[in-house]
């Protein structure tokens, strides 16, 4: 069951004024991630304390650096379901997991950040691994 | 973050997900909740056999690269079958 949007707004916020489109049902996933070219970066959002703690702000962090994604975009899981579960579609053999990351090329999944990957780490540290993710697969400034 | 504890006042891998190693041919990848007497509480849960081909193993490697193929929501992993816990690692390069 969805927590209060309310409630909600504020972690929404914290992604979408880094510049991060926030796709909210399915047809918006679908026209975002449904022919995808270029490179994009889709944050899987979550209430959890290892969202805010962690995820949210190493992707702040990691969006400073100098090469980064084409493209950033959100879903919320746990909020916007029909949104996630067809967002996960597009992460093919990838497992869910929340807060996760997933950037993407052309379509494809290139690199994956797990839940089991945030959790207990310090923002500055997932940051680390990401932007030498974005140098390592993308190598090109928006 | 040596001594951190993800979530005060709970175990040190409360909220971490690990691998939980059997004495058996079972292993169970989740997120560890809390341990008592009876065993470990994992929420999250896949649950593999080994028995069936695919060794301990690859289907951590796999879990590591891929997630959590999740099969339970919760459940306990009776103590007196525990071998050994480790967070689930990185996967590699």
């Amino acid at each position: 069951m969805p927590y209060n949007p309310t409630l909600v707004a504020p972690m929404r916020a914290e992604v979408t004024r880094l510049g991060a489109k926030e796709l909210t049902s399915a047809t918006e996933v679908d026209a975002a991630l449904g022919d995808q070219k270029g490179s994009m970066l889709v944050f899987v959002n979550s209430v959890c304390g290892c969202a805010a703690g962690n995820a949210r702000p190493a992707l702040a962090l990691a969006l400073k650096h100098s090469v980064v994604p084409q493209q950033v975009v959100t879903v919320f899981a746990g909020q916007d379901i029909d949104a996630v579960a067809r967002a996960r579609h597009y992460f093919g053999e990838y497992q869910p997991s929340s807060p996760s990351m997933a950037l993407l090329r052309d379509g494809e999944v290139v690199h994956f950040v797990h839940r089991h990957q945030i959790e207990g780490r310090s923002p500055q540290s997932i940051a680390g691994d990401l932007t030498a993710a974005f140098d390592r697969l993308f190598g090109a400034t928006v | 973050m040596s001594g951190h504890v993800f979530h005060p006042g709970h175990a040190e891998l409360h909220g971490i997900t690990v691998v939980v190693e059997t004495t058996g041919s079972l292993t169970y990848v989740g997120r560890y909740d809390s341990e008592d007497e009876r065993g470990v509480l994992m929420l999250d849960v896949g649950v593999h056999d080994a028995a069936g081909g695919v060794s301990r193993e690859e289907y951590v490697r796999k879990s590591a690269k891929f997630g959590i193929r999740t099969n339970h929501k919760h459940l306990l992993v009776p103590a007196n079958q525990i071998a050994r816990i480790t967070k689930l690692g990185d996967p590699e390069p």
